[in-house]
């Protein structure tokens, strides 16, 4: 297990450092999905073997949980898919070939980053393995040096430093929680602040806890701390924005949902589940507004990813075995579906040179095939059987009913009714409306590399959706026991 | 908790440099030239690295005279002159862009104060200790971090932005070395470092900015809405 760990970690770092050591594009665009594949492998390789309980590596410094080692499958998965897209994206953007080996540099260490978190078990260091992820991906936002991507990259760190600074004092907090009763100084780790959670004064417990929350929670996405999201999964290019929605947003609800298990072993769990859950419905509330009336196609495809945050963050919140696998489930469908969606909202961007999808008129006329499959994954992303998501989503539901907080179980009900009827009637305008504006004609061939990867997200999505396997099923009940 | 038996003239002397680096995050608050900023915010960082010094005196804590030293040496130096360096070479002088004056900026921190010192004493009441070491802690400690958002949410100015940050950072430093003096070394350097990357970071972020988008004060960064 040590040595897989040490691949997921080391086979990056080589792809980085040769990548910048030879600094030819086609070479770092091959490399990198090389490098890709390979963590995918080791990935799915540490999954399979790993006992499915929680074990404590390398002198207490590494914690493997089964909730864990699924948030490294996800980034492992999106990694590779986002490696492959880049390939046929990035060589479109003429202007900025010199720098693409930086490009693929910074996407390597990026992912590196997000193998790094989930596996720290001192919550300080995961803090900070959280705050790198902010820093290299502020640079992937910015990348295309306009006016717009510079503007994002900024809005983007100042607010999740902000954010995280939060939570950073929260963790401070549960420290100084343990202090009372374990003396002034002993190792920050995940299991010590479970320990003595009970014992501890509940409402220090409770600020902690809102604390990393709110900090952790801007990092997620979930609102009102989502300002950033939109604009950092808009303007930076497509592979990033895949990499940002389906991987880095799941790593950091990885720290919400291990301090929530801190704060049940506290005896504080309704409390935190109700925030959570709060929040959760919040950001349901605040995409379904914003899709409704969203122009941009990367930016619904962003409003979006607030909307399945919201979820996961309700799926968490319930709690219970049904909704932490339904919560799981959907981290892992929502990457795939969320690839798809930003790998083609990407295709057509540069097919009609324009973000705004009241310039992409007819898509099916133009692009039958990757119309067809950009088409199912809107479906997909609202809910709607038979894919993965539907599955997932009612799982949570079913888990709301079984909750305490059973008002929110109405509230997502209704968002997901508006948000399926705003999302698919932009789809719509885009297919069947009124043709191209001034006979906007896409006239772009896309290249198998940019159409590839959408159907390697629809065909395991549609799989998932008709068919839950049950070793997954075994798998979630287990990670479910370990986080409660 | 140590701080508990240690003697009253010690406490005194922690509850005197947390008081003046709440003052300085004040001085912050109430003036708009950037060059003022940064010198408070050394100074406060200074000031931190005194009670960082006086805690592991106290308290016996060997290794918090590096972290003292260090304190110095990056929040205390380095950060201001790499700030410094970017205010010079982007000739900002002064915050224009304030959305209310410095009085009014002022009143609304004393009202953050007194939230702060009331949730400070809620918990110091949950812990049942009538030692007001920790009161007072806890209450620096949040201050300092609702002033530097407020500095933040009322200052458009891109370095304005980066100094409320660091302030926040500041109040967390403050605070930790008084009720958890004895958090693990390792962390506090990895956050100091980590701290030099995030400001770096900005500088290039904020080279970006006027080069592409022309200006570093978010009031005119209004491209991307809805």
């Amino acid at each position: 297990m040590g040595a897989l760990i040490l691949c997921l970690w080391l086979v990056p770092v080589l792809a980085i450092s040769l990548i910048l050591l030879i600094g030819r594009p086609r070479f770092a665009e091959y490399l990198n999905l090389a490098a890709a594949s390979a963590t995918l492998v080791a990935s799915l390789a540490l999954i399979l073997t790993a006992p499915h309980r929680k074990i404590v590596l390398a002198d207490h410094f590494l914690l493997l949980t089964p909730l864990g080692l699924w948030i490294v499958l996800c980034v492992a998965i999106v990694y590779a898919l986002a490696s492959l897209y880049a390939i046929g994206y990035m060589r479109l953007l003429t202007d900025e070939a010199r720098r693409l080996p930086g490009f693929y540099a910074l996407l390597c260490g990026f992912a590196l980053t997000m193998f790094i978190a989930p596996f720290m078990n001192n919550p300080g260091i995961y803090w900070i393995a959280i705050d790198l992820t902010t820093i290299v991906s502020a640079f992937l936002v910015g990348f295309e040096r306009e006016a717009e991507s510079a503007e994002a990259a900024w809005k983007y760190i100042i607010i999740v430093s902000a954010g995280l600074s939060l939570a950073l004092l929260g963790i401070v907090f549960f420290y100084w929680a343990g202090t009372l009763q374990l003396g002034p100084v002993y190792s920050m780790t995940w299991g010590h602040l479970r320990s003595i959670a009970a014992l501890s004064p509940k409402p220090l417990l409770l600020l902690a806890f809102l604390l990393t929350l709110v900090g952790f929670g801007t990092k997620v996405g979930l609102a009102p701390m989502h300002t950033w999201l939109p604009d950092a999964h808009s303007e930076g290019p497509a592979p990033v924005s895949a990499m940002l929605s389906g991987a880095l947003l799941n790593t950091a609800m990885l720290g919400i949902v291990r301090f929530l298990g801190i704060l049940k072993a506290g005896g504080a769990a309704l409390e935190g589940q109700t925030a959570l859950v709060v929040l959760g419905a919040l950001s349901l509330v605040i995409a379904g507004l914003f899709i409704v009336r969203q122009t941009g196609a990367k930016r619904l495809m962003a409003y979006s990813s607030v909307e399945h945050m919201g979820i996961v963050a309700l799926g968490f919140g319930f709690g219970g075995i049904l909704g932490i696998a339904g919560a799981m489930y959907h981290m892992l469908n929502h990457a795939l579906n969320k690839s798809l969606m930003f790998f083609g909202a990407g295709n057509m961007m540069r097919a009609y040179r324009s973000k705004d999808m009241r310039m992409m008129r007819r898509v099916l006329k133009f692009y039958p095939v990757t119309g067809i499959i950009w088409l199912l994954g809107a479906v997909a992303i609202t809910g709607a059987p038979p894919f993965g998501l539907f599955q997932s989503e009612i799982a949570i539901l079913r888990a709301g009913m079984a909750s305490p907080n059973i008002w929110a179980v109405a509230v997502m009900v209704l968002l997901l009714i508006v948000i399926f009827i705003g999302f698919l009637q932009h789809f719509r305008q885009m297919v069947f409306g009124a043709g191209p504006v001034n006979d906007h004609r896409p006239d772009m061939r896309l290249s198998p590399w940019m159409t590839v990867p959408m159907w390697l997200t629809l065909i395991p999505l549609t799989v998932l959706g008709l068919w839950w396997p049950p070793f997954l099923w075994h798998f979630f009940v287990q990670a479910a026991q370990v986080t409660r | 908790m140590f701080i508990l038996h240690i003697n009253p003239l010690a406490t005194s002397l922690f509850s005197m440099l947390a008081i003046i680096s709440l003052i300085l995050s004040f001085v912050m608050l109430g003036s708009h030239w950037l060059k003022n900023h940064i010198y408070a915010f050394a100074l406060e960082s200074w000031t931190i690295a005194g009670l960082s010094a006086a805690v592991g005196y106290f308290g016996h804590y060997p290794e918090l005279y590096v972290i003292a030293i260090l304190t110095a040496l990056f929040r205390g130096s380095l950060l201001p002159y790499l700030i410094l360096r970017l205010a010079d070479r982007l000739h900002l002088e002064r915050e224009f862009t304030a959305f209310l004056k410095p009085s009014s900026s002022l009143v609304l921190g004393t009202i953050l104060v007194i939230i702060a010192f009331v949730v400070g004493r809620r918990i110091g009441h949950s812990l049942h200790t009538a030692d007001t070491i920790i009161v007072l802690a806890l209450t620096c400690m949040l201050s300092l971090k609702l002033i530097g958002f407020l500095m933040m949410i009322l200052r458009s100015e891109a370095i304005s932005h980066i100094l409320g940050l660091l302030v926040i950072e500041n109040g967390i430093f403050l605070g930790s070395q008084i009720l958890v003096p004895g958090m693990p070394l390792l962390l506090e350097l990895v956050i100091l470092f980590d701290l030099l990357i995030i400001v770096l970071t900005f500088g290039m972020l904020m080279r970006y900015l006027q080069l592409h988008a022309g200006t570093t004060s978010s009031r005119y960064l209004q491209k991307l809405v809805g």
